[in-house]
């Protein structure tokens, strides 16, 4: 125990973690007291929905970040980040399947099958799911590298839906939408280049093991 | 658990069976006191807090975030204020507002509000029966409908200067009853609440009042009231035909396509959502069908949503 406090408060990334759970916090001492507005319902999701958002979006900002600065070890905190956003979509589910619908599972399907912005919702949130589970060290050596990359792309996938979701369920106050839109494909465009830089280099690099292994035949 | 109807009207307001029996003299005095006929339609729900009314409002004139109305229509000139009248009417005139009033005894009414975003408020209006107006201004037989445009000041209304701030509606906002719908006793043109004048972000100096329909229905800072004789189109009809009718009466079996409109949230209950179901049944006509039901008879309000 003793051990496990001591690793905690030596750990930057705990602090982080706190930090990142300070929305969350202040929604559960305004619900506690009664602070939640003319709409609680709404409170609690939309606060949920837009630091599920938020997160996702600062989860995609960093390699783009520690590409541009040389910061390396800003990638540490990628993971507690990454794992705020999937924190505050459960958040956010949740508030949906009980506040919202009161686990009325018609009413969910309905949503579901007749609603495009909360099939977009559903999509944005399953992705995650296998993301999170996949975060830790052991995922990582159990997939290999490549292929945890490779999956751990799937959040360009659930960000991507999530601002449309966002962009949906809105009627037509599509400011803030468009905001994340435009953020999220700045964030995927920094990472173009570098791609396109990296995907030339690996087919230089095969051309000069083809070009080895002929020498050696 | 114990879902409870409103009681729209109260076991105390039935006609007793001696007054009935004795209906001839009691018509009377009912004509003599037409405010007690009245009274049924007050509902005995909880009025919402003063300060959610004023405070979470749908006024895209003045922004598109519901808090955005109370604080950016502090400044908006209600004084002096000329509501043009034109059409199908014996006296089309510009009338400046108390003119436009006059000899028009106000009530007090108490009415659901429900807004198509699936959240509804009790809200005790003061306002001045539609019906009585239309029957002083006296409209042609050709009139069908009422077509309300609400002002156009962009110097005063941010959000019709600036599309991301407006939502580019088309302004001025306007709206339209069916004649009838306009006649029904229910309808209101408020000029305040709460016993005060209205207030800015509520639609001040005066506003349309539908209580079964959805709240956009309710027109605010009318300018000019016009008898036509077809079907007016509204902003919201023109913004987006699909999600927004003619009728926009309040129905929990004709979905939007954002909303399901089954259910709706009381506004400012329950403090603490999760102790119990957050969200109420939304009744048909919102709760109005006995006094409105009969003017849709015969009609599919699938399609005439």
């Amino acid at each position: 125990m003793r051990e496990w406090i001591y690793a905690r408060a030596t750990d930057s990334r705990f602090y982080l973690f706190l930090t990142c759970t300070l929305p969350a916090a202040l929604l559960v001492r305004a619900i506690a007291t009664g602070n939640l507005g003319a709409n609680p319902l709404e409170t609690i999701r939309d606060t949920t929905g837009i630091w599920t958002l938020r997160f996702l979006v600062v989860t995609l900002a960093i390699t783009p970040v520690r590409r541009l600065t040389g910061w390396h070890k800003i990638i540490q905190a990628r993971r507690v980040i990454g794992l705020c956003a999937f924190f505050y979509a459960v958040l956010h589910f949740v508030s949906y399947v009980w506040l919202d619908q009161f686990f009325a599972l018609d009413g969910m399907i309905d949503d579901l099958t007749k609603r495009p912005f909360i099939m977009a919702g559903y999509a944005s949130f399953v992705v995650l799911i296998p993301l999170a589970v996949t975060s830790t060290k052991k995922w990582i050596w159990r997939l290999g590298g490549r292929k945890w990359r490779l999956l751990h792309r799937l959040i360009y996938f659930s960000a991507a839906a999530g601002v449309v979701h966002y962009f949906w369920r809105v009627k037509l106050d599509v400011q803030s939408p468009v905001i994340y839109a435009v953020l999220l494909g700045t964030l995927l465009l920094a990472r173009l280049p570098r791609s396109i830089l990296e995907r030339k280099r690996a087919a230089a690099e095969a051309q000069i093991l083809q070009a080895k292994s002929s020498r050696w035949r | 658990m114990l879902i409870q109807r409103a009681a729209d009207i109260l076991s105390s307001e039935i006609t007793p069976e001696g007054v009935y029996q004795n209906r001839r003299e009691f018509m009377k005095t009912a004509l003599l006191a037409p405010a007690a006929a009245v009274q049924a339609f007050n509902t005995t729900e909880k009025v919402t807090a003063y300060e959610y009314a004023t405070t979470y409002n749908n006024y895209y004139e003045f922004g598109m975030d519901r808090a955005d109305p109370s604080k950016n229509s502090g400044k908006f000139q209600t004084k002096p204020w000329a509501v043009t009248v034109e059409g199908m009417v014996k006296k089309p005139a510009r009338y400046d507002l108390d003119d436009l009033l006059k000899g028009l005894a106000p009530e007090d009414r108490t009415y659901r509000m429900r807004c198509v975003e699936r959240w509804s408020m009790v809200i005790p209006w003061r306002g001045i029966p539609l019906a009585s107006l239309i029957r002083k201004l006296e409209p042609l037989p050709s009139a069908k409908y009422l077509e309300f445009k609400a002002i156009l000041a962009r110097d005063q209304m941010p959000g019709q200067r600036s599309r991301l701030f407006g939502g580019g509606l088309d302004w001025p906002y306007a709206e339209g009853l069916r004649l009838d719908e306009a006649m029904n006793p229910l309808t209101l043109i408020a000029v305040g609440m709460y016993g005060k004048p209205l207030p800015n972000q509520n639609g001040a100096p005066l506003r349309l009042i539908t209580p079964w329909k959805y709240g956009f229905k309710g027109i605010k800072a009318i300018v000019a009231i016009r008898f036509v004789e077809t079907q007016p189109v509204s902003s919201w009809m023109k913004a987006w035909p699909e999600a927004y009718g003619f009728y926009a009466n309040v129905n929990p079996s004709v979905e939007h396509p954002r909303w399901n409109q089954s259910r709706e949230q009381r506004i400012g209950e329950p403090g603490n959502p999760f102790l119990g179901q957050a969200t109420r049944p939304t009744l048909m006509f919102n709760g109005y069908a006995e006094q409105v039901a009969h003017m849709y008879a015969g009609m599919d309000l699938r399609k005439s949503y």
